[in-house]
């Protein structure tokens, strides 16, 4: 009955080519022969190589990867409890201050928050002898932030929640703890991954404040790039690029799609189970 | 601090369903675990989160002194200096930051705004497997590094790249009055790079909130509206767009405010002789290594952005008690 809209699928079109023809450019040069990153001269794989025996690039890697295991694990747990606490406890002193803390640092420019977490970092240090700055720090900042997205993620899934389910449990006697691991948090766990998931990149991905809390010695791969794009563009780090890009969107595309299989299955049981019972 | 923990919280409907055969421990441990979510995840923000604000608003009155650390500021505070407040109004670089990254951020606002809601309203629009797809291909690149996607803008706009040379000979042959013939555009290292990195890194923080607002709307008020005689652009102007400006303020707020304090996308792809203020501060403290500017730089910037802050609170609180009923 209605006209295609065209204008939308015009907007549509553009919009997705603005987000992937510079990273499909950026792939494509990464397989460039010659040392010019954007003259075209022939095909080849041997920036790949050298990326592969780089020491410094591997370090890089690796402590960026452990700070993102460790930082996204204690964010998650952080996140839950306070996306527990303002989806379910309606009312709690200072409620209003800790809405505003939790949704605070999305919005906050990562300059303000890499000064003012590293000042606060040294001040400790001078009071206590304690963080060093270095991965505790770094990592300590990344939970800060990541903390939030979590909280977010999880505080909607618990607002879409039928909590039917919850309150059936505990007429049947259950107690709130075990109506907590056995009930909600199963049914919240596709929120706490995609907030682990999430966090993980965004720790992974983090330059500014990681630029303000590390230390001597504690360069992350975030780090090492934005040192290396401030002298041009190269083909071996388009290769570098290319295969973060590719390993991150792949994995969280697989993430995605096994969730949704799993949502759409855990909804079908519902529904049979309810059908089973009427 | 004492006064913020946590007060044991009032009790709510769904305990009402317990047997009282539960008894007082049950109901202390309830009590126990409660208090735990509230206060872990609270104390941890008021450490890492407040307690630096305080510090930095310290170290901003006080004063630079060659050393390690290089400020004096316990001694003085909290009866220190305002001579860094006032050094930002005397060196124009300051003042010109501001000035400088409130109009690229609001520029960079208006087009992720122009991008962003005609896709938003075309993903809402989209039928349903549709619109997983292109949701999933929105959140994609945000998942994907940041860095990395303006690093890729970056190959795109060098004199020498293709995407420069074909733009430049488009419009030589089309609008030969414009170019006026040269081999390319000089496009790196000016604001206009500036605002398209951060118009393309923070696109999905202005599509994800409409998408959420638009998705939401009760298309039957389309209908009514066009069986009484409204064109589509009228149902557009009259209905979809008033309703949608929960989404529009969220959107924006979410580009505007880390817009404003950017640092990473000047400092690769803007002009060095306009800072924005985030590259400012960042080069107070790493190379003039003079914290307490640094610090009153920080502090004038929040200040400037108290409001959109304070804005993007209120709805965003708005918007959860809406959820949460």
């Amino acid at each position: 009955m209605r006209r295609r809209p065209y204008f939308l699928i015009f907007a549509l079109i553009f919009g997705y080519a603005f987000f992937y023809v510079p990273i499909a450019s950026m792939i494509f040069f990464s397989f460039n022969k010659s040392r010019l990153a954007t003259v075209w001269g022939g095909f080849s794989t041997e920036w790949y190589g050298k990326l592969l025996t780089n020491q410094q690039v591997l370090d890089a890697a690796w402590l960026s990867l452990r700070i993102a295991f460790v930082s996204a694990t204690i964010a998650t747990i952080l996140g839950t409890m306070a996306g527990m606490a303002l989806a379910r406890f309606s009312r709690f002193r200072g409620r209003t201050l800790f809405s505003g803390l939790v949704s605070a640092p999305l919005v906050m420019p990562e300059v303000i928050t890499g000064i003012s977490l590293v000042l606060f970092f040294i001040a400790l240090n001078g009071m206590i002898g304690w963080p060093t700055r270095g991965f505790t720090t770094i990592t300590l900042a990344h939970i800060t932030f990541s903390l939030s997205y979590v909280t977010v993620v999880v505080q909607s899934r618990l607002a879409s929640m039928d909590r039917s389910v919850e309150e059936a449990a505990m007429d049947l006697g259950s107690k709130p703890l075990r109506v907590l691991f056995d009930v909600t948090l199963p049914i919240i766990a596709p929120a706490i991954i995609a907030g682990w998931l999430l966090s993980f990149t965004l720790s992974l991905d983090d330059v500014v404040i990681t630029a303000f809390t590390n230390g001597p010695g504690s360069t992350t791969l975030p780090l090492y790039i934005f040192s290396k794009v401030r002298l041009g563009v190269t083909p071996d780090l388009n290769a570098l690029a290319t295969i973060i890009v590719v390993l991150v969107g792949s994995g969280v595309a697989i993430a995605g799609l096994i969730m949704q299989r799993a949502e759409k299955r855990r909804e079908r049981d519902v529904q049979m189970a309810i059908a089973a019972n009427k | 601090m004492a006064a913020l923990a946590p007060a044991t919280t009032t009790t709510q409907g769904q305990e009402s369903h317990l047997p009282k055969a539960h008894g007082l421990r049950q109901w202390l441990d309830r009590e126990a675990w409660r208090q735990a979510i509230i206060a872990i995840p609270y104390l941890w923000l008021l450490i890492f989160f407040i307690a630096p604000f305080f510090i930095v608003l310290a170290i901003s009155t006080g004063t630079a002194q060659l050393g390690l650390p290089p400020v004096i500021w316990k001694e003085t505070f909290p009866y220190g200096t305002s001579d860094n407040y006032l050094f930002l109004t005397q060196d124009a670089i300051y003042w010109q930051g501001y000035l400088n990254s409130l109009k690229l951020a609001a520029i960079s606002t208006f087009f992720a705004l122009l991008i962003g809601y005609p896709m938003a309203l075309g993903i809402a629009r989209a039928s349903g497997a549709w619109r997983n797809v292109l949701l999933l291909l929105v959140i994609l690149p945000f998942w994907t590094s940041f860095l990395l996607r303006v690093y890729a803008w970056i190959g795109l706009l060098g004199n020498t790249s293709w995407f420069n040379r074909g733009l430049t000979s488009i419009i030589n042959t089309f609008f030969p009055f414009w170019a006026g013939g040269g081999d390319h555009i000089q496009m790196m290292n000016t604001n206009f790079a500036v605002v398209l990195g951060i118009v393309y890194s923070y696109l999905p923080f202005m599509i994800l909130p409409l998408y959420a607002t638009l998705e939401k709307l009760d298309r039957t008020l389309d209908e009514a509206a066009m069986d009484l005689g409204s064109k589509p652009w009228q149902v557009f102007r009259d209905i979809t767009l008033p309703l949608s400006i929960p989404g529009m303020i969220a959107g924006a707020m979410l580009v505007f405010i880390p817009a404003t304090g950017e640092y990473v996308i000047p400092s690769l792809m803007g002009r060095g002789d306009s800072p924005m203020i985030g590259r400012v501060l960042a080069d107070e403290f790493f190379q003039n290594r003079d914290w307490p500017v640094a610090s009153a730089v920080a502090v004038a910037l929040l200040a400037v952005l108290v409001i959109p802050i304070m804005i993007y609170n209120f709805f965003q609180a708005r918007e959860a008690r809406r959820a949460a009923t």
